[in-house]
């Protein structure tokens, strides 16, 4: 046996006694979004209790199963049985569930969410068939969530690295082959074949080439990359060394975001664990294959997603685009052949390598082949990083996997694809969520962001959001981009404050085509995407915002006030503590008013009042103001 | 001179490529850079002031001036903003006399906006020195921030 096997032997031995032995195991839900929701002062008061029954337990962090609305989270396992997961836990239930489990044997059926696959503990649903995983398939995020992401062998004792092994045995063209034939879509955005991205570079003349991982997820309300990063980077890294082989590269850098920290603690981990038992460095695995990988951190720019910026940064230089051709796939980093790929598509090689490309072509479209992975967020009930078959219905990923609208409220549009991509309207949600369908609705794939608009969400302000965005992150190299984006935020800002006329309109409609027309990097010619998908599926909230200065969504500031309703009001006064202008004033008991001239609408009053009273209301600025 | 510059550049090394992790070392250690440490890095690299001063500009991680005792970051990300992110940001502007990238005179607070945390499943959210604060309403930072204030966080 090779060495490398007995340590996959030794891997999954130590795994499977994790996973089956007697003493209790308690995992603990350790993402980003995990700590952010307070899974450090949970896991304290585990250690705390666990300590008062003097139960030994090993506690392990896991990264993110996708189901975020219910973070903190932590699974339970008892008796070699499966893990059972528990959600939106408190430091109150926390001690009751640990005895009732651990001490009682009582598995609270009553707080779990579901048991993962294995031994089944009666009573308890399976997790996998909970409604928000159910209509998901798990190729991408298989380990997220069920894996200690900083433990090489727990990926090793699931299937970890032998699409590396199975590689090596293969020549490049071979492995370019497969990926192509699997119909492999870049998961960055544009879409474009992988297998043909990789066999330019490998075709190109030139040496040293370079392999880069692109971790710069800058869309905002994207989370997916951190997500895998974060819960299992061994298959992003898995990816990158065969991508790395294909290609004939002999240096790999993955480029993370600097908010991303916790991402960028566990590849640097992982990368560690990977010298150690060279699976990079020298000789990959007695093969003649060599690689050396480290993390270049990003330091906040969202131009440096586009491929020529992003060599910019790395270089050490402003990371500003240049004209293409020619192509990183043969001028790149320093002037040499280099590939780069977003991270969900190098999480999403092994898996082809390893089960083969007719299995990963099964899933998906004819055009848009195999899972993609999405940030469902927003005004929707269920929150999280989900995976879907391309093809999937905006519906279904609303309705059944979303659990609906927040509040019972009306769904108005969906965001893709971020500041590049557009909004569909809930008329459309019966749209197939693939590269051509929704290129077709004028907005793009994108990396995989989704946000869910409500009645409460105003059109006009989102545009502005956008392109508020896209002013600020314009490298400012092009004119269209430049001083467009500027003169567009402009007569949106007009829009959302009442000042503007129809003619606006037409102007705004004029720039954004110059500027997707005219300008040099793909931030630039798609920065019109949201201005075009709104004023197209949203023509009439615009004309009410121009012809009649109404915001009917309540948002945009100058077009509404916020008022005392007499008959509600319980004279509390705390809205009148709040009021960081003294706009507020009224005597104790008696009914509060709000002086217009000193209001500054910052809606605390709004949040602060008591729910039993609701007497803040936000209305329609020249609603009673005549008479 | 510092030393602590001196030894961040010779850890690195003074490739330009190594330009940015050492921006971001420096700033790691100082809290901020200051014109003192740019010059400083320009001399060690041999490499032009501008040249130090266009990339530390181009790239919004980096500060220049020198930041508060407690530092506020208001995510903008697109899920926090339709959850009500700028009424959160305009009640911190208010509140503490300050825009985004200012510190307060007393130096105890400084106030940014960044543009996504990627904690967008419990928007809106904000950072105070590192701790995240999800699930927010203006009533619920201004509980927060008093607790600041009054040395209670």
């Amino acid at each position: 046996m090779s060495d490398f096997e007995s340590l996959r032997q030794k891997a999954r031995s130590k795994y499977e006694e994790l996973r089956t032995g007697q003493k209790p195991v308690i995992y603990l839900g350790a993402a980003s979004c995990g700590k952010a929701a307070g899974i450090a002062s949970i896991g304290g008061k585990i250690k705390e209790i666990l300590g008062e029954l003097g139960i030994e337990s090993k506690l392990v962090e896991v990264g993110c199963v996708g189901m975020c609305c219910y973070e903190p989270m932590i699974y339970i396992q008892k008796d070699g049985k499966a893990p059972i997961c528990y959600g939106n836990l408190t430091t109150k239930v926390v001690p009751e569930l640990i005895k009732d489990f651990l001490v009682d044997g009582d598995p609270r059926t009553d707080l779990a969410l579901g048991a993962f696959d294995g031994p089944q503990t009666e009573g308890v649903p399976r997790l996998f068939d909970h409604p928000m995983l159910k209509p998901q398939v798990r190729v991408v995020l298989r380990n997220c969530g069920v894996i200690d992401p900083t433990d090489i062998d727990h990926y090793l004792a699931n299937d970890g690295y032998v699409a590396l092994q199975k590689v090596l045995a293969m020549t490049p063209e071979e492995v370019i082959e497969e990926v192509k034939s699997a119909g492999m879509r870049g998961r960055g955005g544009a879409g474009f074949s992988t297998g043909m991205k990789w066999e330019f570079c490998a075709k190109a003349s030139g040496s040293p080439k370079y392999m880069i991982c692109n971790a710069d997820e800058g869309d905002p309300g994207a989370f997916m990359n951190r997500s895998l990063l974060e819960g299992d980077p061994h298959a992003v890294l898995e990816g990158l060394v065969i991508a790395a082989y294909a290609i004939g590269a002999s240096k790999g850098y993955v480029y993370a975001r600097a908010e991303y920290p916790l991402a960028i603690k566990h590849l640097n981990i992982a990368l560690g664990q990977m010298r150690e038992i060279n699976l990079i460095g020298e000789n990959i695995l007695g093969s003649d294959f060599s690689l050396e990988v480290i993390v270049k951190e990003g330091a906040g720019a969202f131009v440096c997603g586009e491929e020529t910026a992003l060599m910019a940064s790395i270089m050490g230089e402003r990371g500003m685009p240049r004209p293409r051709p020619p192509f990183p796939a043969t001028h790149g980093l320093w002037g040499k052949p280099t590939t780069i790929n977003n991270v969900e598509t190098l999480g999403t090689v092994a898996t082809i390598i390893r089960e083969g490309k007719d299995w990963f072509s099964h899933f998906g479209t004819e055009k848009s082949k195999g899972t993609k992975t999405f940030s469902l967020v927003g005004k929707v009930q269920r929150t999280g990083l989900i995976e879907v078959t391309l093809g999937t219905t905006l519906q279904e990923i609303i309705y059944e996997i979303g659990g609906g609208i927040l509040d019972g409220k009306k769904a108005k549009a969906i965001q893709t694809g971020g500041p590049s991509g557009g909004c569909i309207p809930a008329s459309q949600f019966d749209l197939n969520v693939d590269y051509e369908s929704l290129t077709q609705a004028g907005t793009i794939m994108g990396s995989g962001g989704l946000i869910v608009m409500d009645e409460e969400t105003c059109i006009v302000d989102i545009a502005h959001y956008f392109l508020t965005f896209t002013k600020e992150e314009s490298c400012g190299k092009c004119t269209p981009c430049r001083i467009g984006t500027h003169r567009m935020l402009d007569i949106l800002h007009k829009i959302k404050t009442g000042k503007a006329e129809m003619k606006d309109l037409e102007k705004l409609h004029e720039i954004a085509w110059t500027v997707k027309n005219g300008s040099l990097c793909g931030l630039g010619q798609t920065v019109p995407n949201p201005i075009y998908t709104t004023m197209k599926y949203f023509e009439d909230e615009y004309h009410e915002h121009v012809e009649d200065r109404k915001c009917r969504a309540l948002v945009c500031k100058d077009l509404i006030r916020y008022h005392i309703d007499a008959e509600r009001c319980i004279g509390c006064g705390i809205c009148a503590g709040k009021c960081p202008v003294d706009a507020i004033s009224g005597e104790k008991k008696q009914t509060h008013v709000i002086e217009e001239s000193l209001c500054i609408k910052c809606g605390i009053c709004f949040h602060s009042c008591p729910p039993k009273a609701r007497a803040v209301e936000k209305i329609d600025a020249e609603v009673g103001q005549d008479g | 001179m510092s030393s602590k510059v001196r030894e961040i550049v010779e850890s690195h090394g003074s490739n330009p490529s190594n330009l940015i992790p050492i921006l971001q070392d420096v700033q790691t250690n100082d809290g901020y850079l200051s014109e003192n440490a740019l010059a400083e890095i320009a001399g060690l690299m041999d490499v032009s002031e501008s040249t130090i001063y266009g990339v530390a500009t181009f790239y919004t991680q980096f500060k220049f001036v020198k930041p508060g005792e407690h530092e506020i970051r208001i995510c903008q990300g697109t899920a926090c903003h339709v959850r009500g992110a700028e009424s959160l940001l305009d009640f911190f502007k208010t509140n503490l006399g300050i825009q985004p990238g200012e510190t307060t005179k007393d130096g105890r607070f400084s106030l940014e906006r960044v543009a996504c945390l990627g904690c967008c499943a419990l928007a809106p959210v904000m950072v105070i020195d590192g701790e995240v604060y999800g699930h927010l309403t203006t009533a619920k930072a201004e509980k927060i921030l008093t607790e600041y204030k009054e040395g209670k966080r």
